[in-house]
């Protein structure tokens, strides 16, 4: 009865749909084709999926919240071109130039937050017009040509952000550990801490929430730096690695990104998030994408497959909450 | 004679040109539950509002124990010890009955640096105050209250306002849309709140509910106040309702002989 019980618990957890789908979708490309599970496409896998993660895991914190961000594609676009632009032009040095991006991009989470929290303005409108002001802005700053990049061989910075090792046969990125420590550290707040309560809270009844004395907007203006902030050190490390500064790199990560929030369980209307369910959220969409060109699906197929996903994830969510709903 | 808990004097509240209050006087005594009863658009809700200072007052004065306040703000209420329980708004169907017992004052875990929640005291105290209102099912803290029954909502809203020393506990419609059971559950919570130690003013469309917890009656029509000291084991339903409606006996059959509508 006792372990009745738990499997229930655990089905009945909003994380437990998509480990489903990964563990399947793992074992369906494996067994077409081995060299999936090869250390190389392993260790290229995790290389480029920590970078949209970080942005999943603040935006999963937003969304809880009942908002959300879209202008952190452009900003994952913006933030590494800033950093260039200010470096290769001898204004500040490469680290140097990395705070000035992280700060401004921290002024620009600000003003989404401000618009949103105190013009009462939709989040999809004001986070839609600051992508075009962003986007633009880094089109604009560099006549839309990417950025030389070669000169942060050395840097520590780089280093601390993309440095890359071997642990036997998988090159493993200090990303990674990024990534891994923004997980934890987020999911403890969501979690464990008083402010996670207050996101909750503050997406699932603001009205509620502000009658206790919480102090709403500044929980959603708070996250909305944290988007910034992170959509601009996943540019920057992102810039890092592959070498690159384009201004129309990230574009259309917003919608992925919020893809693999939702499809990891976390409510589009706010008052329930979770991080282990984004952590699952964002592999289901890499491995994917990484796994049917591997099996030789055409690459363009891609969207399809996404597009089914996110239906039946929803469709799974929406019949969990009403079995949840009606005390089942 | 004692200074009551809570004392409104000359409330007045215009909206533009519209008059909601006009000089309504209204008092509620310790450990007294009051029902504020009236017609649509007699003034109760604004009355109230003014009370858990979710509007602000046109003119008058608002005395707790005596002492002046002035309320801006629901938070000020509740720092003063007015806690209003409004039905589904007061509660996040999201979060567990412990955290929003505790939302907005959630006890830390050391260090505090850490702003952990320390959820086992949220947990154990949510236990203890959940059978303190009353409620008989065995509950886990832990439970959404999304998947709690209307009558059990009212009840964590009701545990939360006593633990946290409200002094007065508004309580808008807490029988709206609840069966008879669930009904007489409300109803007992809000005896068991009475009988330790807090004060409430009970607002219900159901003037039979209102009769069976109360312990006063105060009738408002058009703005004011026109009965405030009805008791409800020498009164008659009947003779209530003749007040809220403002229409003697003679002027009801009056109507009813003519086909008018009674007011």
């Amino acid at each position: 009865m006792e372990n009745h019980s738990l499997i229930q618990r655990l089905i009945a957890r909003p994380e437990f749909g998509p480990l489903v789908l990964l563990v399947v979708e793992i074992a369906v490309f494996w067994s077409i084709n081995p060299d999936f599970l090869s250390p190389q496409n392993i260790s290229n896998t995790l290389a480029f999926t920590v970078e949209l993660g970080l942005i999943a895991l603040a935006m999963t914190l937003l969304m809880t919240s009942g908002e959300f961000d879209l202008s952190v594609g452009s900003l994952f676009g913006f933030s590494p071109v800033l950093m260039w632009t200010l470096f290769n032009g001898g204004v500040t040095s490469l680290e140097m130039g990395f705070v000035v991006a992280l700060v401004v991009a921290a002024l620009i989470g600000l003003v989404n937050g401000w618009f949103v929290t105190q013009l009462k303005i939709p989040s999809f409108l004001v986070t839609l017009g600051m992508l075009l002001v962003v986007r633009g802005s880094a089109l604009f700053i560099t006549d839309g040509f990417p950025q030389r990049t070669w000169s942060a061989e050395g840097s520590w910075l780089a280093e601390a952000l993309v440095g890359d090792f071997f642990i036997g046969p998988f090159r493993i990125y200090m990303s990674l550990f990024w990534f891994i420590a923004a997980a934890i550290a987020l999911g403890y707040v969501l979690t464990q801490s008083r402010t996670g309560n207050w996101i909750q809270a503050a997406g699932g009844n603001p009205n509620a929430a502000r009658a206790r004395g919480v102090n709403v907007n500044r929980v959603k203006i708070g996250l909305f730096i944290l988007s910034s902030v992170m959509a601009s050190l996943a540019g920057v490390i992102s810039s890092l690695r592959t070498s690159a500064a384009n201004p129309n790199s990230g574009t259309g990560y917003e919608l992925e990104v919020i893809a693999m929030v939702v499809i990891g369980g976390t409510a589009l209307t706010g008052g329930r998030g979770t991080i282990i369910g984004t952590v699952l959220g964002i592999l289901i969409l890499r491995v994917m994408r990484n796994g049917i060109v591997l099996i030789g699906v055409p690459g363009l197929a891609y969207n399809i497959f996404i597009g089914a996903i996110i239906l039946g994830m929803m469709a799974l969510h929406s019949w969990l909450e009403r079995r949840h709903q009606a005390g089942t | 004679m004692a200074e009551p808990l809570i004392r409104m004097q000359n409330i007045r509240k215009s909206y533009g040109r519209v008059q909601a209050l006009v000089d309504a006087n209204f008092h509620v005594n310790e450990r007294e539950i009051v029902g504020l009863l009236g017609d649509n658009g007699a003034g109760k809700s604004t009355l109230i509002k003014v009370l858990s200072g979710a509007v602000p007052l046109t003119s008058g004065d608002i005395f707790i124990r005596g002492k002046k306040v002035n309320l801006r703000s629901t938070s000020d209420a509740i720092a003063n010890g007015i806690e209003t329980i409004y039905q589904d708004s007061a509660l996040v169907t999201q979060l567990s009955i412990a955290r929003n017992l505790f939302l907005g004052r959630e006890p830390i875990k050391p260090p505090r640096f850490l702003n952990r929640m320390d959820q086992e005291a949220m947990n154990t105290v949510a236990r203890d105050l959940l059978k303190q209102v009353g409620i008989s099912k065995n509950i886990p803290p832990t439970t959404p209250i999304g998947s709690l029954s209307g009558g059990e909502r009212q009840a964590v809203a009701i545990a939360r306002a006593m633990h946290f020393d409200s002094d007065l506990i508004i309580l808008d419609e807490p029988t709206n849309n609840l069966g008879v059971a669930e009904t007489q559950g409300v109803l007992s919570f809000v005896r068991n709140a009475r009988d330790s130690g807090h004060s409430c003013i009970f607002i219900a469309h159901n003037i039979h509910h209102v009769f069976q917890v109360v312990d006063r009656i105060v009738v408002m029509r058009r703005g004011k106040v026109v009965a405030d000291d009805i008791d409800p084991k020498k009164t008659s339903v009947a003779e209530v309702e003749r007040i809220i409606i403002g229409m003697s006996d003679k002027e009801i059959r009056d109507a009813i002989a003519d086909g008018k509508p009674a007011h």
